[in-house]
């Protein structure tokens, strides 16, 4: 398998902070990836430089053999990077629909002049448009809850509709930060068989995530930074009795 | 559009459009003057209301309009109602140069901005910047217009003019709405790096929303020049850029109907209080205070409906 996405000697910094440092990984195409650390180890700034809301100050992020270093937000999305955010980011006051629609922006067409004169392909383009977020949301189970107003939604499915409006985007790689955060025990379960679905699609994960249980039933590769620093990576099981990670989680004894 | 609403404008048309044959040419006027303030109302909303841009500045927008059609009225002897589209262009591409470099701020950093370019708009405008604008005494003698023939000239006149441009800015702020562009818009208000997140240009739409917006003053513009045939700076102050927003927030951001109400109550009220003398102003800036207070979402808060359940393909 070939890497899709390419991190080399990534490094950035906020002021003296030195969030990312020198942090390279490869994310195998088709794979699930979990990226772990303790808090503050950098792996949401990670995904932001990734994603393009940072810029890099060091370092390449290739994505299928393109540099992403420098491109805008929604430039990366177009190209098939799309994501959720660790705290809920929904448009709360539109409709379920309305938000799954948002990811279907970059993929059609229809501006200033189609919305006042409506010609033909406009109202084409709206229903096929509409249709797939439709059917996205059957994909996360929010069938019943397409004409409600995102912030009425229960935790569980706010998170849910993030990752359908993610997917509606065609992305080529998903990127989830902690997903199951504020999840119980069989929301948490449902997720790990949605993670199942989305790569069954043939779409690549990549996820942040503090729920260990999740980490090593979802991924089959793993990345641990601590302090912006890789210490180890490698599948679960070695993840799991690797010696730094475990310094890193539980900390040495004489701490 | 749902049928209520249509229901609402149909008789809102109806009533509106007995009005001139029922009022004397003083009220018909107000009707003019609310008119207009609708029209920059429904500019500014594409901004404020649907993009959540504050910009306290859309006088500027309304000023560059006025002062193109004045100027190829008095000088070039185009009829007005031609000038209407090129005054549009003309504000239109005067907010796209002015936005550009600050179109990155947010909130309280853009509103400071938006006021400080209204203010430098009126200023030049007051001291002749170029030799074209009259200065402080501004410019006089512009054409009547004339629609097939018929020359503009009464309160009446001006009426159905003026509300025919209302109902078609309207009809297309509405499609608008109900559009790919009009959901980009409020994924903006809503969350700007969501939107970024999910794929949508974000610089680009709020670019977009201002010089539309400011296409849209810009006409509105064109159409008081006619109405007024003298123009002067003191037209486009500080203040018409805070009742617009004044109506906006009122009648309810983002609605484009709130917005209209919000025109008949911010413009209309006053004239009907002349009664109070100066005593109106007073009663005037209570009810703002009240409305804030205990209804902060505006009096129409009318979120567009863009899908019905019947919308929604079912699952075979």
């Amino acid at each position: 398998m070939s890497a899709l996405l390419e991190l080399r000697d990534v490094t950035k910094t906020f002021g003296g902070l030195t969030a990312v440092n020198d942090v390279s990984f490869d994310v195998a195409e088709g794979s699930v990836v979990g990226l772990i650390g303790p808090n503050g180890a950098g792996k949401t700034t990670t995904f932001n430089v990734i994603t393009g809301n940072h810029r890099a100050d060091r370092g390449t992020i290739r994505f299928q053999d393109r540099s992403l270093v420098g491109m805008p937000t929604h430039r990366i999305v177009s190209l098939g990077i799309a994501r959720t955010f660790q705290n809920i980011r929904l448009f709360q006051q539109l409709s379920a629909l309305e938000n799954v629609l948002a990811g279907r922006h970059c993929r059609t067409r229809a501006g200033l002049f189609a919305a006042m004169a409506r010609p033909p392909g406009q109202a084409r383009e709206e229903r096929e448009a509409v249709a797939r977020a439709c059917s996205e949301l059957a994909f996360v189970h929010l069938s019943d809850r397409t004409m409600e107003l995102a912030k009425n939604l229960a935790y569980g499915n706010q998170r849910r509709l993030e990752i359908a409006r993610a997917l509606a985007t065609d992305p080529k790689l998903l990127v989830l930060d902690e997903p199951a955060g504020g999840m119980n025990e069989q929301e948490t379960d449902d997720l790990v068989q949605l993670i199942g679905k989305i790569r069954e699609r043939g779409i690549t994960v990549l996820l942040i995530e503090h729920d260990m249980t999740l980490v090593m039933r979802a991924c089959e590769y793993i990345v641990v930074l601590e302090y912006g620093v890789k210490i180890a990576e490698g599948p679960p099981a070695a993840i799991q009795s690797n010696p730094k990670v475990i310094e890193a989680y539980l900390g040495t004894e004489e701490a | 559009m749902n049928r209520k609403l249509l229901a609402s404008y149909a008789l809102a048309a109806a009533v509106l459009a007995a009005a001139p044959f029922l009022l004397d040419a003083y009220w018909v006027d107000v009707l003019n003057s609310v008119g207009l303030y609708a029209l920059l109302a429904l500019s500014l909303n594409l901004i404020l209301g649907d993009a959540g841009l504050f910009n306290m500045g859309q006088a500027a927008f309304y000023a560059v309009g006025a002062y193109v059609a004045a100027i190829l009225s008095t000088r070039l002897h185009v009829p007005i109602l031609w000038a209407l589209p090129v005054s549009g262009l003309a504000a239109a591409a005067f907010a796209a140069v002015v936005a550009r470099p600050v179109i990155h701020l947010r909130g309280d950093y853009l509103l400071i901005v938006t006021i400080g370019m209204g203010e430098i708009v009126r200023i030049a405008l007051v001291n002749d910047v170029g030799g074209f604008t009259g200065g402080a005494n501004g410019i006089f003698g512009i054409a009547r217009p004339s629609v097939l023939g018929h020359r503009i000239r009464t309160p009446q006149d001006f009426f159905f003019l003026i509300w025919a441009f209302v109902a078609l800015t309207v009809f297309l702020f509405h499609r608008l709405e109900q559009s790919r562009f009009g959901r980009a818009l409020n994924y903006l208000r809503e969350d700007e790096v969501a939107a970024e997140g999910s794929g949508v240009n974000t610089t680009r739409y709020k670019l977009m929303a201002f010089v539309l917006g400011a296409a849209w003053a810009g006409m509105t513009g064109s159409l008081y020049a006619a109405k007024m045939t003298i123009i002067s700076p003191e037209s486009f102050s500080f203040w018409e850029s805070v009742l617009v927003f004044i109506i906006v927030i009122l009648g309810g951001s983002g609605s484009i109907p709130g917005v209209i109400v919000g025109a008949f109550l911010v413009v209309g009220l006053p004239e009907i209080f002349r009664g109070f003398a100066t005593a109106r102003m007073l009663v005037f800036g209570l009810v703002m205070m009240v409305m804030m207070v205990f209804r902060t979402q505006g009096l129409l808060p009318f979120r567009p409906v863009r899908f019905k359940e019947s919308d929604v393909p079912r699952p075979t």
